[in-house]
Order: structure tokens, then C-alpha cells, then sequence
């Protein structure tokens, strides 16, 4: 059987953008944004996408090519391809399971997408948060003062979050948090059952016949349509929010031109108190805290330390542009980031919620905060919500099912290198720890710890430590002279000559110096991670979880070295 | 929105605009690349009788 490759250079430009496009984009990035300088921020981003984001865009590539050539598409093997030495191919291991295991929560808020999108569009989410609301109101003495009606005003927002975050729990099936006692197992089967779970076995099904299907009549015929359908929801939906104008005319300040303003003015907005406090330009560009939220964003939005770019660069030409396909998903991902994200969530969440739940939604740095708990309150009051809101979540549904297509080739393609399974056995097999995931995400969840803390371990210590290694490991080990020579190879658009001085030392600061103090803020300063770790058993049996999965993975690396070892001694023997 | 405002939301969604453009282009126009592909399916071990 030949080995698989990419039908044309755009479809892989489009498979690896959409890897990059996410939930982050459209609605991690507005949030994080706004809450660390607003359009100050601009300026850490751009910096860091150069000096970080893309840098390490192009390690990855190279040595995904690299591998490719040498016949590994699987991180392992492309790390042992790349020394020659057996032991390095188990550092590939973490590129093996990170995506494994951040898909099995993904998948999960894919199918939320998914579900919010058809209960939007058959009515099902008309009234979460009105209901919530007149009941809070109907609660409420008369107000004497603006003071207290302004503060009976916020209260009512914050019961329609607090409905909109009760419905998704149910709807997913989740315990709530400290609920073990009161939520019998039936009933949380029931809600699972009739909510989130066909919406999960869609998301499944959608997922796994496509990577069954392979790299081209799979991932790449799919990126192919669903590119470009993502940026013409993004556009119908961007119309709309442009074109809000002032909806509430007893409310002229919440009015789309300050919504946008509110996102791109460089002044940033912090929460003292829950009084909302401006941070000059200055002042944002000269906190640590700014570039480091950049860097970070930056970095998770590119999709770089994942192990998925890896998998992917392998199935290129020997020939192809590398460096500019690089480039052109890097840039891809940016202009859904900002042309698109940057322009929707905020200017219409301002208009309908005011500032204080985007900032209190971007300071948590969550998707799930503002997509999930505040902008049903957007949808249900903005005109024609229901068809935007549903159109909105299928967005959202598209671009994380590109993503997590993303997500499951790197183990496929192990599973079929390293173990010589067939596709039919890979793709069972993965499908069966994927889903194993997948429902213990679901069932065993406290709320949404167990989510928030596999996102943790692995969307966020992982891969910063994946990341870390690989640029090392390709300035320092693999040598920069070899690895520039790959990413060279065919490349029509020239390098910049600062390239080697900036991959062999200011990457490596860079990261070290966001990680290092990524450790000392989450880590060593005992923050709610960890103490979380040290209390709350269920965390503990998350954790555990990560573990048992990675040492799992790791023995099949080894015997994968074994297999491959055995491979190459054979044919010696035979050329002998 | 401040003029610097819509400074910096020209400059930022233009300029990521503008610059996947420009990639996407460059890479329309550059001819597809011939290749061979080692792969170790090109390596037979022998070992499968």
C-alpha cells in the first residue's frame, strides 16, 4: 500500500488552518483580548506571532517533513528519524496523546455545538434566559434609587448566565458541582440520553468515518468545503452584528460602534471588585501580563505544540513549499482570529450584556464561558436570534470538527506505522479509547472539572512542555543547519536571514521565560490546579486518567521500536 | 471608538486579511511540486510469510 500523501498544496493549507481554527478563535481570543489591553493587545500578538507562533509553526513542519521522508508520519517515529537513536522516539509519546486526550473532552463541547445549533433553529433555546430572568425580577422589591434598579439590573444578568450554565449542565448530563448526593446516576443517564449523547454519537460518527476515509478522500475533502462554509457563516453572521446599530433606544450607550470600540480602543478593562476599571495603553503594554496572555494565545491558536502539524507536514510533497504553506496556515488562522473573531463576540455581547460579563467571561480565558454562558443571553434578544444563534453554534460545530479530525490522525497514524494495524483495526481501536474518554469526561464530571482539568494537563502543561522540547530538540539536536536545510527545500518565498538566531535563542527564551512563569503562577504558587489536586478526588482520578493513558501509549512506542527495529534488521539482512 | 480605535482595527483586520491573501495567491500560482516518497511501505521485511 503506498503511503498516504495530500491530494494538492492547498488542501493541506486548508486541513492545517482548520486544525488551527477553533472555538479559541471566534471566542477565546475576544474575550482575552479585551481583558488585557484591547486593542494594545494587538501589539504583544503580532510580536508574538513572529517571534513565537510562527517559528515554532515551521519547526514543526520541517521535522514533519522530514519524518515523511523517511516514512513516518507518527510523531515517535519521526523523532527516532530524525536522531537514529531508539529512546528518542518515546519523547514522540506526548505528541501521541495529547491529541487523544484533549479530544475526548473537544468532542463533547462539539456536540454541544451541535446541539445548541438544532435546538436554535427548532426552538428549543428561545426562553433560558428570559425565563430566568422575570423570575429574578418578579423576586425583586420595587426599586427606589438607579442605583438599586441598576443593581437589580446586574442581578438579573447574572441569574440568565447562571440559567444558561444550569442548562448546559443538564443538557450535557453533567453532575453539578458538590451534587453527588442529590443527583442520582439514572437521572444524569436520562439527561445525557435525551441531551448532549446523539449529538456526541453524530460528532463521533462524523469524525471517525472521515479519518476512516483517509488524508485525502477524508480530512482534506472535508477542510476543502468546510473552509470556506466557516467563513460564509462567519460573514452572514458578522453582517448582522454590523448592522445591530442601537437596538434598545432607552440604552444609547450599548450601541455596536462602542462594541466594537469596546474591543478595539486601546484601553483594556479589568474587574476590581466587580466594578469594571480601565488600564491605559501604556499601562497594558507594560505589564508582563499582557505578553504573556498574547504569547499564550498565540500559541494555542496556532495549534503549535499539539503534535497534530507533525503528523500532518509528513504527508507533503518532497518538493512542496513548506515554508509558505507554513505561513499561509499561520495567517489563515489569524484572519479568522481576528477578521472574523474579533469583529462578532464582543461588539454584540456588548450590546446585549454590557462589559462586565466579557471581561469577567475573557479574565477566566474560556471559551466555554462566553460562548456557552453568555451569548445565549445575546441570541435570545438579538433579532432573528434564533436562526443566528443556530447558525453561530454550527459555525463553531464546523470549525471544531475540523480540528478534531486533526486530533485523531496522529494516533491513527501510529497505531498503523508503528503497530501495523490496518485502518479498520486503527480506527476501532482509537475509537474505542476515544470514547472510553469521552463518556468518562461526561459521566464522572463535577461540574466541568474533570474537563477543565484534562484542558489543564494537557491543552496547557503539554503541550507548553511539547513545544518547549521540540524547539530545542530542533536548534539544539537535530541542528539548525539540517533543520533549516528541510524547511528550505523547495521554498519559493525566502526565509528571513534573522531565522537561526531567532530559533536558537529567542524562541527557546520565549517559551521558557511564558512557561517558567506559566509553572510559578499555576504550579509552585499552589494555585487552584493544584490545590484542587490535593483535595478533590475526582480531579485526582482525572490526573490519573492522564497518566494511565500516557503510560499505555508509551508501551506501545516501545513495541512500535521494537517492530521497526526488526523491520530495518531484516532488510540488512536481505541487501546483505 | 476612538480614531485609534479604528486605527488599530484597519491595521489588524486589513493587514491578516491582506496577508493570507497574499499566501493563498502565492500559492495558486506556484506549480504544483513532482515528488517520490520513501515510505516504509517501500521497505519489504520479509517477515510476513
Amino acid at each position: 500500500m503506498a503511503k498516504e500523501k495530500w491530494g494538492s498544496k492547498l488542501g493541506v493549507i486548508l486541513a492545517v488552518t482548520g486544525s488551527a481554527v477553533g472555538l479559541g478563535n471566534f471566542l477565546r481570543f475576544p474575550g482575552v483580548a479585551c481583558a488585557n489591553g484591547g486593542g494594545a493587545f494587538m501589539i504583544p500578538y503580532i510580536i508574538a506571532f513572529i517571534l513565537l507562533g510562527l517559528p515554532i509553526a515551521w519547526v514543526e513542519w520541517a521535522m514533519g517533513r522530514y519524518g515523511g521522508r523517511n516514512g513516518f508520519s507518527s510523531a515517535p517515529g519521526i523523532f527516532r528519524a530524525i536522531t537514529g537513536k531508539n529512546r528518542t522516539a518515546q519523547i514522540g509519546t506526548l505528541a501521541v496523546i495529547i491529541p487523544v486526550i484533549i479530544y475526548m473532552y473537544y468532542v463533547s463541547i462539539e456536540g454541544w455545538c451541535l446541539g445548541y445549533a438544532w435546538k436554535y433553529w427548532t426552538g428549543g433555546m428561545d426562553t433560558v434566559v428570559a425565563e430566568a430572568q422575570l423570575h429574578t425580577a418578579a423576586e425583586q422589591p420595587p426599586a427606589t434609587t438607579p442605583e438599586t434598579e441598576q443593581l437589580q439590573l446586574l442581578e438579573q444578568k447574572e441569574a440568565g448566565i447562571n440559567a444558561t450554565k444550569s442548562y448546559l449542565l443538564h443538557f450535557a448530563g453533567i453532575v453539578a458541582e458538590n451534587d453527588h448526593q442529590k443527583s442520582g446516576n439514572l437521572r444524569i443517564l436520562r439527561e445525557f440520553g435525551q441531551g448532549s449523547m446523539p449529538f456526541l454519537l453524530i460528532c463521533f460518527a462524523v469524525n471517525f468515518f472521515l479519518i476512516y476515509r483517509g488524508i485525502n478522500r477524508g480530512i482534506e475533502w472535508f477542510c476543502r468545503w468546510a473552509m470556506p462554509a466557516l467563513v460564509v457563516c462567519a460573514l452572514i453572521i458578522l453582517v448582522r452584528v454590523l448592522t445591530l446599530g442601537t437596538p434598545n433606544s432607552l440604552m444609547p450607550e450599548a450601541s455596536i460602534s462602542n462594541g466594537l470600540g469596546f474591543m478595539w480602543n486601546p484601553v483594556g478593562h479589568n474587574l476590581v471588585n466587580g466594578d469594571l476599571v480601565e488600564v491605559g495603553f501604556w499601562e497594558a503594554l507594560s505589564n508582563p501580563q499582557t505578553w504573556l496572555a498574547a504569547a499564550g494565545q498565540i500559541f494555542f491558536s496556532l495549534s503549535v505544540g499539539f503534535g497534530v502539524i507533525l503528523t500532518y507536514a509528513s504527508y507533503t510533497k518532497e518538493n512542496d513549499d513548506i515554508a509558505l504553506s507554513s505561513l499561509s496556515a499561520a495567517s489563515g488562522n489569524g484572519f479568522f482570529e481576528v477578521a472574523l473573531g474579533g469583529m462578532i463576540v464582543i461588539p454584540a455581547a456588548f450590546v446585549f450584556l454590557g462589559p462586565t460579563s466579557i471581561i469577567s467571561a475573557g479574565e477566566k480565558a474560556s471559551s466555554l464561558s462566553l460562548g456557552f454562558f453568555a451569548l445565549p443571553g445575546v441570541f435570545e434578544n438579538m433579532p432573528a436570534g434564533h436562526f443566528f444563534g443556530g447558525l453561530f453554534f454550527f459555525l463553531l460545530f464546523i470549525a471544531a470538527v475540523t480540528s478534531s479530525l486533526s486530533m485523531l490522525q496522529p494516533a491513527i497514524a501510529f497505531l498503523e506505522e508503528g503497530l501495523g494495524l490496518g485502518r479498520h483495526a486503527s480506527v476501532t481501536l482509537l475509537g474505542f479509547i476515544t470514547a472510553t474518554g469521552a463518556l468518562f469526561v461526561s459521566l464522572v464530571s463535577d461540574g466541568l472539572v474533570v474537563l477543565d482539568h484534562l484542558d489543564f494537563w494537557t491543552a496547557n502543561f503539554c503541550i507548553f512542555l511539547l513545544a518547549t522540547i521540540e524547539v530545542i530538540f530542533f536548534s539544539w539536536i537535530m541542528g539548525l543547519d539540517r533543520g533549516l536545510k528541510e524547511l528550505a527545500h523547495g521554498a519559493e518565498i525566502r526565509l528571513p536571514k534573522a531565522l537561526p538566531f531567532v530559533l536558537k535563542y529567542i524562541t527557546p527564551a520565549f517559551l521558557l521565560i511564558i512557561f517558567g512563569s506559566w509553572l510559578s503562577r499555576e504550579v509552585f504558587s499552589n494555585g487552584p490546579y493544584i490545590k484542587a489536586l490535593k483535595e478533590n478526588s475526582i480531579v485526582q482520578l482525572t490526573l490519573a486518567f492522564i497518566l494511565a493513558n500516557y503510560l499505555f501509549f508509551a508501551i506501545l512506542v516501545h513495541i512500535a521500536v521494537q517492530r521497526w527495529k526488526k523491520i530495518e534488521r531484516n532488510g540488512k539482512e536481505v541487501e546483505a | 471608538m476612538t480614531p485609534a480605535g479604528w486605527i488599530i482595527m484597519i491595521v489588524s483586520v486589513f493587514g491578516m486579511t491582506g496577508l493570507f491573501a497574499w499566501c493563498i495567491r502565492k500559492v495558486l500560482t506556484i506549480p504544483e511540486a513532482a515528488e517520490h516518497l520513501h515510505s516504509q511501505s517501500d521497505i519489504d521485511p520479509h517477515d510476513q510469510e
